[in-house]
């Protein structure tokens, strides 16, 4: 008996070089933004995607044909790639825009996104990405992506399970109830949640070959897609400072200090 | 196999003091590292150099352990 032709999956992973998530955050003395000269690295979703990734070939074997990895950055975003490379991913594109350029928003990202996967000869079946950025917040990315391409997307995953002759994706969400099954026809974008894997360490021999392994370059004219902000951030403000509680030594006490916080039982 | 173990005990250091750039600082992690290496570099008998090179990974794994457990820490308080 022949064996049936198995369809190779070509897996995209999207990252973003965002603000370490152990650093404390300082907003600028305009008020306009964050202050960027501190540490950065791969957002922790980011890398809990190029660990599914990874994780997908490891089980699919043969059925997966490359994992590239791709970011919109500065130059220096380069790091982020060698760190996915050094994760197990096999190719890298960079979209470059100059140093001091604002950080691009969702959609511009997304729009990106589509023209990279447009670009690809081999096309792409399965997009896997962070659910959203620790910088950012917007959490927008995967699913305006998957709206732009007309695929399917299934969002917060916290399991995979690919069937690469089926060409199906079954896909375990978190979800406010609790968890959703979903099972999506490839080609699919999929978010990570926190709960789909634990990333692995990139041992500095794995560095070291990553260096060997094959960066693109783009930048968003060859790509056709204007980066330009939409949106203009009037005010960043840190959070009021949190005031202490204070203990009440009995119970009269307790009411007298509601009383004085406003708080009464009023008859309706 | 003296020379086998070298390279093994080399790679080890550059790994930990790669790894220990993100320690807390007041711990001295680099200074740590480096005395506790050079208070071995005597060692001859090649069973006591893989005792002292499984020390190594065992810390290795260790700090990976902590890092990993911080951040997973502080992903889970941040987006419950």
């Amino acid at each position: 008996m022949r064996p049936s032709a198995v369809r190779l999956l070509n897996i995209l992973v999207p990252v973003k070089r965002a603000v370490d998530f152990a650093v404390k955050i300082r907003v600028n003395p305009e008020q306009t933004g964050i202050d960027l000269n501190v540490k950065h690295s791969m957002n922790p979703f980011d890398e809990i995607a190029v660990e599914e990734a990874v994780r997908l070939r490891e089980r699919l074997k043969d059925a997966v044909k490359s994992i590239k990895v791709v970011t919109i950055g500065p130059p220096k975003a380069v790091e982020t790639l060698r760190t996915a490379l050094a994760m197990g991913a096999d190719s890298a594109i960079h979209v470059e825009i100059p140093e001091g350029a604002p950080s691009p928003e969702p959609l511009a990202v997304a729009k990106t996104l589509r023209e990279v996967v447009a670009r690809q000869k081999e096309g792409v079946d399965l997009v896997i990405m962070g659910k959203q950025a620790i910088d950012d917040d917007a959490g927008q990315t995967g699913q305006m992506l998957a709206g732009l391409m007309d695929w399917a997307q299934a969002t917060f995953a916290s399991k995979v399970d690919v069937d690469a002759s089926a060409k199906v994706a079954n896909v375990t969400r978190e979800i406010d109830g609790g968890l959703e099954q979903l099972r999506c026809q490839l080609p699919v974008v999929i978010t990570t949640d926190l709960r789909l894997n634990e990333p692995r360490y990139a041992s500095l021999p794995n560095i070291m070959k990553a260096k060997k392994k094959p960066v693109e370059k783009f930048t968003s004219t060859d790509l056709g897609v204007d980066l330009a902000p939409r949106l203009q951030t009037l005010k960043i403000t840190e959070p009021p400072k949190r005031i202490g509680g204070g203990k009440v030594a009995n119970v009269d006490e307790l009411l007298a200090k509601l009383k004085e916080a406003g708080i009464t039982s009023k008859r309706a | 196999a003296r020379s086998s173990q070298r390279l093994r005990a080399l790679a080890l250091y550059k790994e930990l003091h790669r790894l220990g750039r993100e320690f807390e600082p007041s711990y001295d992690f680099h200074g740590k590292l480096r005395r506790l290496f050079e208070k071995n570099r005597h060692l001859t008998d090649e069973g006591e150099i893989e005792k002292a090179i499984q020390f190594g990974e065992y810390i290795k794994h260790e700090t990976l352990a902590l890092y990993s457990l911080r951040k997973y820490r502080h992903l889970r308080r941040m987006y419950p």
